[in-house]
């Protein structure tokens, strides 16, 4: 069984090159190999094992802490180990997500980088049976002031826009934050939505002796070989030049797969064993995996792949990243329903293999076996367990809170408004189409964004969420804060939040710092998550994030969805009638540290980071569900970056309105981000009610105005900003200087 | 069998926005030289054909009836004898 | 009254049409671009989206679709069809409609909800709408902008075939035009999506009188 084709190596050669190891397999890993197999492997088998041993495929390194993920309750139909995770909303229905990172793709090709995480993550989603309703983006960029950075941004920006809006769902929400540690690593990572009925769920598995692998979509070429081993893989300058891993999208493809998989599923329940998508380590890494998950084993016949270039070796058909294809599995003797059903919408539908009973993964080429490995070893990888070390960073912080300069209070709110992160992205978001299909209640520029279930009085909210300075300061109460934060932003529409996905962008995990870190984040996850009744059901890794040996923060992006079981309950944030009166919710304290004022002011952030209340979360988050339920609110806004005069000139800005506010506080908690908090206004006629029901825990403002001059009474100072010159800092400054 | 090198640009008086965002960023670049950037598009066609004019008769057909809009582009070709490819 | 959505590869806005029909009480079915018949149809939808990925140039090689020959035959019998975004640059590469669809004069995919005004209120698309009214209506496309050649203009001013305009142009359309007729008022195409404007769920009712306007228009020619 020693099958060498024209220009590969032997498997001596092989093993004398060490060539592995430029694929990322270790030396150690290469010998368990050859025990295990008790030969050499050939050149096809090293290659398929270092495409399934890679951190991006196997998550050998990060595993042993993605095992602690909370991710169980009443509504969890299926949870993380398949394409997306599924909770039940009721009614027979299921809503499915998953969020992904395409985060190197991004920097080498940012449109195609962005593109095909679109694309991709929308196939975990309908490959569940789903049909997608939504999308948003979490993305993170250097400074707008390199011009490098800015091509980066315009081309993430026109790549998902290019992707999204051609294949029809909305690109409905998401955040974008600017950072220097960024510049070199940007950050693209795409949460995708989905509606179904729970009866027609589909998982990747592959059972059953006999039944039929069947290779639907667009055709394999050279693409993207090894890209899992790429993405796992530290950057280095010197690599940027090689563009042989990107990948090209194809829209239009991937709807014509997307409908006829829908329409698939919905016809033929009956005959569909098995529905998985090629993501990363493509066709290898679908078909094992679904093999493995069933105990079962698996024979593909290559020559039957349908291929866009010609001499592709058994190794390049297995290792092709290339986009818009899936894997089905079908019941022996039914698969023509499944051929023909995909032909009529003119896309390639081919019977490629079976499954077995054997428990081996045997690939065939040109009638020749060119790889026979047993698939239980080849889909799981050695677990690595790394050394944490706490970084050095934390051991000698300042445990002083930062105290802003406040002395020219009203240039300190502009300079804020015009800072990348809290001015207004909808220059930027404007390139989605955020609401084709007709659903979208809520549009990006809320705290969280809202869709419709259709037929039904309910809807999904979603949101992406984290501030990674306060993980910098604090991993395990940054990532606590993060997701509350997105919590907040459910909460604030009326819903009430149900379930989290993940993006855990990290350094190298071979640094020990950085593991801690990514230690520390899951636990404060967890630690939150569980308090919400929201378990993590899904989610993504993304290590190795450094350029020149210069991490990221860590940046566990949170993704949640919360269901509201009345639209007409939907609550934004802008503020609605003149007269409303104005309250905060939660108590205001010196948090500077880390904070969008401590950046702006001082260049970078540093100090322990403040205090996170659990108990003052959860009372907060209740006040607000309680008050929309009750129909007592009238706006709600979550407050976060740059604290509560930023939530408060959102909310006018949104509704067109002023206020006329009046604080005992002093300036500089004007800027402060404590956790925890709203600003909800209220009609004259609730008021009482509203008081009752909130007690001690809201605090009258002011009130809504409809003149242009927003009035602002603090401890000390009067100030009066003109509605129309802020909003104009606040719109303007993200355009400003991405033309710079 | 004839190779056709179509090249299809806006009419001159067409605004091209997308040369002129080009345009700017060269500028923006220091390529202060840069005087006019149009964006178009180039097609390569493989076609066997009787002979030399009615290639180009059938170039022009189908350039028309497909690949440009009457109202807004033109084109020119230029055409090639080549040898047949065995397609493997 | 019975209205087909043509569903063309591609197509993302056809059911979006299609609910919003229903939603008028409208008989309304999709129909696949492979069909060649439309002859039980009292009106023709041409759906937004990406016809064929929208490669080459927008809505160019959808016109050679199947179907679009049953498209010519319905309009030439007088049948109203109806082309929003996708579709309406379906129309005017079929040549049902003057002009094209150009990229946007600021390149790039422009979402937004627009005013535009009503510049004929007597037609089959907006005899509903009242004569003062402004309505915003939503707008998702890279290519809106709308060209025709000074004569075809001139035409289109002097017979009243500009439907809507924008009142501040996003895409640089000559005239501001935002939607447009044939001569004889049954062929009609408009880059901004009423179908999207119908429920106050979703924060926009602007495009109700739209097919207010159609359905009484058709059931006062049938």
């Amino acid at each position: 069984m020693t099958i060498v084709k024209n220009n590969e190596l032997t498997p001596e050669q092989v093993r004398d090159s060490k060539v592995y190891r430029q694929w990322g397999l270790t030396e150690s890993e290469y010998n368990l190999i050859v025990t295990e197999l008790n030969r050499l492997p050939n050149f096809t088998e090293t290659g398929i094992f270092s495409g399934m041993w890679s951190e991006h495929v196997s998550y050998k390194k990060s595993k042993p802490i993605l095992r602690k993920f909370w991710s169980t309750n009443a509504r969890v139909l299926q949870g993380p180990g398949e394409g997306a995770g599924i909770l039940d909303i009721g009614d027979g229905q299921a809503v499915v997500f998953k969020a992904e990172s395409h985060n190197h793709p991004s920097f080498v090709e940012p449109y195609e980088g962005a593109a095909t995480g679109v694309g991709g993550i929308l196939r975990d989603i309908f490959s569940m049976g789903a049909q997608p309703i939504a999308v948003l983006d979490s993305l993170r960029f250097g400074e707008l002031d390199d011009a490098h950075t800015r091509h980066i941004v315009d081309g993430v920006i026109a790549g998902i826009a290019g992707y999204g809006n051609a294949i029809g769902i909305p690109t409905v929400g998401g955040e974008i934050g600017f950072d220097p540690v960024y510049s070199g690593n940007p950050l693209v990572n795409v949460m995708a939505v989905g509606l179904m009925d729970q009866a027609a769920m589909q998982v990747g598995q592959a059972k059953g002796i006999g039944n039929s692998i069947i290779y639907v979509g667009a055709k394999t070429g050279r693409d993207g070989i090894n890209g899992a081993s790429f993405a796992s893989a530290e950057f280095s300058t010197e690599h940027a030049s090689d563009r042989s891993a990107v990948q090209v999208g194809d829209p239009f493809l991937e709807k014509l797969v997307m409908d006829a998989t829908l329409k698939a599923v919905n016809a033929h329940s009956d005959i569909i064993v098995g529905i998985q998508d090629m993501g990363a380590a493509g066709l290898l890494s679908s078909s094992s995996e679904m093999a493995a998950k069933a105990g079962m084993g698996i024979t593909l016949d290559l020559n039957n792949v349908p291929q866009r270039e010609t001499n592709m070796t058994p190794y390049e058909l297995m290792l092709s990243e290339s986009q818009e294809r899936m894997l089905f599995v079908v019941k022996c003797g039914e698969e023509q329903a499944i051929i023909d059903l995909f032909q009529e919408a003119d896309l390639d539908a081919v019977i490629i293999g079976e499954v077995t009973d054997n428990g081996r993964y045997i690939l065939e080429f040109d009638h020749q076996v060119v790889a026979d490995v047993p698939i239980d070893f080849l889909t799981h990888a050695p677990k690595q367990t790394l050394p944490m070390a706490e970084p050095k960073r934390l051991l000698s912080m300042s445990e002083v809170q930062y105290q802003p300069d406040v002395s020219n209070l009203k240039q300190t709110i502009l300079s804020l408004l015009a800072q990348p992160t809290i001015a207004s992205k909808a220059k930027l978001f404007r390139h989605f189409d955020s609401m084709v299909r007709s659903d979208t209640v809520i549009k990006p520029g809320g705290d969280a964004s809202l869709v419709r279930v259709r037929g039904t009085k309910k809807a999904l909210a979603m949101t992406t969420d984290v501030n990674a300075r306060y993980l910098y300061l604090n991993p395990y109460v940054g990532a606590k804060m993060a997701v509350a934060e997105a919590a907040r932003n459910i909460v604030a529409t009326g819903a009430l939040p149900i379930g989290i996905t993940d993006g855990l962008n990290f350094g190298s995990p071979d640094n020990p710092e950085v593991y801690y870190e990514l230690d520390q984040a899951v636990a404060g996850i967890n630690a939150v998550a569980k308090q919400l009744d929201t378990p993590i059901i899904s989610g993504n890794v993304s290590l190795y994030n450094e350029t020149d040996g210069q991490a990221i923060y860590p940046t566990p992006m949170i993704g949640m969805v919360g269901l509201l079981e009345n639209v007409r309950n939907a609550t934004t944030i802008g503020f609605k009638n003149v007269g409303d009166k104005i309250y905060i919710i939660g108590e205001t304290l010196d948090s500077f540290n880390g904070s969008e004022i401590q950046k702006m002011q001082t260049g970078s952030i540093d100090g322990q980071l403040f205090g996170f209340d659990d108990a003052a979360e959860m009372s907060s988050q209740r006040l607000v569900r309680t008050a929309i339920s009750q129909q007592l609110l009238a706006s709600a806004h979550d407050l976060s970056e740059g604290g509560l005069i930023v939530a408060l000139l959102e909310s006018s800005f949104l509704g067109q309105l002023s206020f006329n506010i009046k604080t005992a506080l002093a300036d500089k908690y004007l800027f402060s981000e404590t956790q925890s908090r709203f600003i909800v206004s209220v009609p004259e006629s609730q008021v009482v009610t509203f008081e009752q029901l909130a007690g001690q825990k809201a605090t009258l403002l002011g009130q809504v105005t409809n003149t242009d001059e927003m009035m602002l009474t603090t401890a000390t100072q009067q100030i009066i900003l003109s509605r129309q010159e802020t909003q104009k800092v606040y719109q303007e400054s993200i355009s400003w200087k991405l033309k710079a | 069998m004839y190779l056709a090198k179509i090249y299809v640009t806006y009419k001159p008086s067409i605004l091209d926005p997308q040369g002129e965002v080009i345009k700017s960023a060269l500028k923006r670049m220091d390529y202060i030289g840069v005087e006019q950037v149009s964006q178009g598009k180039y097609f390569e066609v493989k076609l066997t054909a009787k002979s030399i004019d009615a290639a180009t008769a059938e170039v022009e057909s189908f350039t028309d009836a497909l690949l440009i809009n009457q109202n807004t582009e033109t084109y020119h070709f230029d055409l090639s004898l080549v040898a047949d490819e065995v397609n493997a | 009254m019975k209205a087909a959505v043509i569903s063309f590869p591609g197509s993302n806005c056809d059911f979006d049409m299609l609910y919003a029909l229903q939603d008028f009480g409208v008989d309304a079915q999709i129909v696949s671009a492979k069909q060649t018949a439309l002859t039980d149809f009292d009106a023709i939808f041409l759906p937004g989206g990406f016809s064929y990925g929208d490669y080459l140039r927008t809505g160019a090689i959808a016109r050679f679709s199947p179907i679009m020959s049953a498209v010519t035959q319905a309009a030439n019998a007088g049948k109203l069809i109806v082309g929003i975004c996708n579709g309406f640059q379906i129309l005017t590469e079929a040549g049902l409609l003057p002009g094209q669809l150009l990229v946007n004069a600021t390149p790039g995919f422009i979402c937004d909800e627009v005013a535009l005004s009503i510049a004929n209120h007597e037609t089959a698309y907006t005899n509903a709408y009242e004569m003062s009214e402004s309505i915003v209506v939503p707008i998702a496309h890279g290519e809106g902008n709308y060209f025709a050649d000074d004569d075809t203009l001139a035409r289109l001013e002097a017979n009243n075939q500009i439907v809507f305009r924008y009142v501040n142009n996003p895409n640089g359309s000559v005239h501001d035009i935002a939607g447009i007729m044939n001569e004889r008022g049954n062929i009609f195409g408009m880059m901004p999506h009423p179908e999207r404007a119908i429920d106050e769920v979703t924060g926009n009712i602007d495009g109700q009188n739209f097919f207010k306007s159609i359905l009484s228009s058709i059931l006062t020619n049938v």
